[in-house]
């Protein structure tokens, strides 16, 4: 076992962190103050980050990615969630399943995401089917050779900045011994394409300026050139390319933690109550040893499940774990920084307060703590019938 | 031309100084290390001589522990053709002197001939800022300490120094030493391309007794001690107040 990092690894995460720190810390407040990603600043950040290479690094190197590992890719998002989540935005991180994409899609969707020329946002949930995403009530059917898709799909991250989407829907329903099983296909469809409509969504306490938009399908024709995968092979695509993905919200998490642990640390050793640094009551001091525990637990979990991922062992457990545990963990560390921090870590002159709230999310996002919990039970229990 | 580029692994710029308990120095047990930010600045310089044709090898050095080869491999990184790495310590809070630094740097410019050496105008860590002047020396070769700008032109360079009280220009003869200020240029970023190069680029392992130079220290360091700590400040409320303060405290 080799717990220790190699060089080419020191300096991703020394050069993601250093370009966090200088690129994306000075423009944070104005963008928590605004709510917006200044346009010339998005523009600026993609331009560096494409310009050092590390623009869709996941990807291949045969589509134009950097062709990292799962463990690389997990030490760059870990230093990423460091930053605003509105401006990491733009150190272009495309969605993996497009390269499940064929034949000229690849021209028109895969190479220019790569490229940065073309930004995508995923769309799954809809106000009646969030965890329960078989729910899902956007349909598509059959209409002479096309596809005419209708329904809402709500709660889209980056669908503001995005020029295409990756959508979702329900193509059929098979009956099953266990009652009606919907089909899922899933289609690639362009900003602007006639019958399809994105409006501003709801306005979140956690990570301001990374909006997310409501998006609407009213008679939308789709030929089968936009179907990714296969009709009906909507879940195929899914568990194929978005179960990695699943481990983002944990290394963010982590990195989150690491950065607003050093806030803790750093204001339990200045404050000085009763005559000395209340980093000397154990009241605080404990707090401090729980944090660094924590944070290193689920910075191991995480990286392990990455590993393993690149090992091809299977990781669906381990992901789930590293997602529940890691993002609990940071709503349990930005709380007792806040608590630390008495009264002004509740004030908006420091970021704090902002780190508490962003945290809040991430227990949500792409699949509930309870949702991973089921997974992490049910890859346990299935298999001893219970 | 080639150029060399000496490099220094220091305590990193952010990281809060500790002094050890015994008063002998610093601790850098367990902290993060980092290229020294002036060496970071001479081998973004050379890069751009590089780039703009003025040069054809880039040659970092290190001089120090073995772990000295992470800060290598950062100026491989960002775009140093290969480096040399010359252990003369074992133990990371070993300092070697300029003095040492600049025989070894001489021995090392005997081999390599290179036609410019682009040095940091001193390390973060003991602020000694001697290196370039004594390699000078050594070598007697002229020298531009303090860049802010350089311009290399066929057998002699135009630099720009910082100096009390303004800038003033030089003009030298090559091959030449010159040290960098702060403001020569901003350092790049190392881009992932360079990241995934740099553990191909050659990398010579030599230790001091290679280049028959004794780093045993001349200086002793009698006491470091941490600086006095600032009273706290206190706040005002109008103008007048801070006109009363101040002439209270005979500022004004
Ligand atoms: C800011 C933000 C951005 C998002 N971005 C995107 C995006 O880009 N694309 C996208 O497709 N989706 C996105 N989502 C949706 C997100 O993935 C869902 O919010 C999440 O899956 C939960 O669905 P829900 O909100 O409908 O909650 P529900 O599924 O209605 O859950 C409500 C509660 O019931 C619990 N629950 C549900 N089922 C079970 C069960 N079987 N056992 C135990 N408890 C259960 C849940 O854990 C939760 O506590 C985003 C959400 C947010 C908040
Ligand atoms: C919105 C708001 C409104 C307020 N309104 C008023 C008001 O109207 N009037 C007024 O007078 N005050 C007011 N306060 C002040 C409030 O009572 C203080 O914020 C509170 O007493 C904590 O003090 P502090 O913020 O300076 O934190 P600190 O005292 O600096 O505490 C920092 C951290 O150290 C911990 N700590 C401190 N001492 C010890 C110890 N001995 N052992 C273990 N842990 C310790 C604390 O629990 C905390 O976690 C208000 C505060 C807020 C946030």
């Amino acid at each position: 076992m080799n717990f220790g990092l190699s060089d080419e690894q020191e300096m991703i995460v020394s050069t993601v962190r250093d370009f966090v720190e200088r690129e994306i810390y000075p423009h944070e407040a104005e963008v928590e103050r605004t709510g917006e990603v200044p346009m010339e600043v998005a523009q600026e950040i993609k331009r560096k980050v494409i310009d050092l290479g590390f623009y869709a690094c996941s990807f291949p190197e045969e589509v134009g990615g950097a062709g990292l590992s799962h463990l690389d890719f997990a030490l760059v998002e870990r230093e990423l969630g460091r930053g605003s989540m509105a401006l990491t935005h733009f150190f272009g991180r495309p969605q993996n399943i497009l390269m499940a994409c064929e034949g000229d899609q690849k021209e028109r969707y895969l190479l220019p995401a790569v490229r940065g020329d073309r930004m995508d946002a995923l769309a799954m949930t809809e106000p009646e089917a969030g965890s329960d995403v078989r729910g899902m009530a956007c349909t598509a059917v059959r209409d002479g050779g096309d596809w005419v898709l209708n329904g809402t799909k709500h709660f889209i991250s980056g669908a503001d900045h995005a020029d295409f989407f990756i959508v979702f829907v329900a193509t059929g329903v098979d009956d099953t011994p266990k009652g009606p099983k919907k089909r899922i296909t899933c289609f690639l469809v362009d900003r602007g394409h006639p019958g399809f409509t994105v409006r501003d969504g709801y306005r979140s306490v956690s990570h301001r300026g990374y909006k997310n938009c409501i998006l609407e399908f009213y008679a939308c024709r789709l030929p089968d050139a936009q179907v990714l995968g296969a009709v009906d092979g909507g879940f195929e695509v899914m568990n194929t390319w978005l179960y990695a993905t699943r481990i983002t919200v944990a290394t963010m998490s982590v990195g989150r933690a690491r950065r607003v642990f050093d806030h803790a640390l750093s204001y339990a050793a200045e404050r000085k109550q009763f005559g000395q640094q209340i980093g000397k009551f154990q009241g605080v001091s404990f707090q401090i040893a729980d944090m660094i525990t924590e944070i290193d637990a689920a910075d191991w979990l995480t990286l392990s499940a990455a590993w393993r991922l690149d090992q091809g062992l299977p990781a669906n457990r381990e992901i789930a774990s590293a997602k529940l545990y890691a993002s609990e963990m940071l709503a349990r560390v930005t709380d007792a920084t806040l608590q630390i921090h008495g009264g002004m870590g509740l004030m908006d002159d420091y970021p704090i307060e902002r780190f508490w709230r962003d945290a809040r999310v991430e227990r949500i996002w792409d699949g509930t703590s309870e949702i991973q919990r089921h997974i992490i039970s049910r890859d346990l229990l299935r298999p001893l019938g219970a | 031309m080639k150029v060399l580029v000496p490099v220094k692994r220091v305590i990193d710029y952010n990281v809060k100084v500790r002094v050890k308990a015994d008063g002998s120095g610093v601790d850098l047990a367990n902290v993060k290390m980092s290229m020294n930010p002036f060496d970071e600045i001479a081998v973004e310089e050379a890069i751009r001589l590089k780039e703009a044709g003025k040069a054809d090898e880039i040659i970092a050095v290190s001089i120090g522990v073995k772990q000295s080869q992470e800060t290598l491999r950062t100026a491989l990184a960002m775009g140093a053709d290969r480096a040399i790495l010359v252990v003369a310590a074992d133990d990371v809070h070993t300092d070697i002197e300029p003095l040492a630094v600049a025989k070894i740097l001489a021995a090392i410019i005997k081999e390599e001939e290179p036609g410019l050496v682009l040095c940091g105008k001193q390390a973060i860590d003991n602020d000694l800022g001697a290196t370039g002047q004594m390699l000078s020396a050594l070598l007697g070769w002229s020298q531009a300490m303090y860049a802010n700008k350089v311009d290399i032109d066929g057998d002699h360079a135009v630099v720009t120094r910082e100096v009390d009280g303004g800038l003033q220009t030089v003009k030298v003869k090559m091959p030449t030493i010159i040290s960098t200020d702060l403001r020569l240029n901003e350092p790049r970023y190392a881009s992932l391309p360079n990241i995934m190069k740099a553990k191909k680029k050659p990398l010579d392992e030599k230790t001091a007794a290679d280049y028959g130079v004794d780093v045993t220290p001349r200086l002793e360091i009698v006491k470091t001690s941490e600086p006095e700590e600032r009273a706290a400040g206190i706040k005002v409320g109008s103008v007048d107040e801070l006109v009363e303060k101040l002439k209270e405290a005979g500022a004004v």
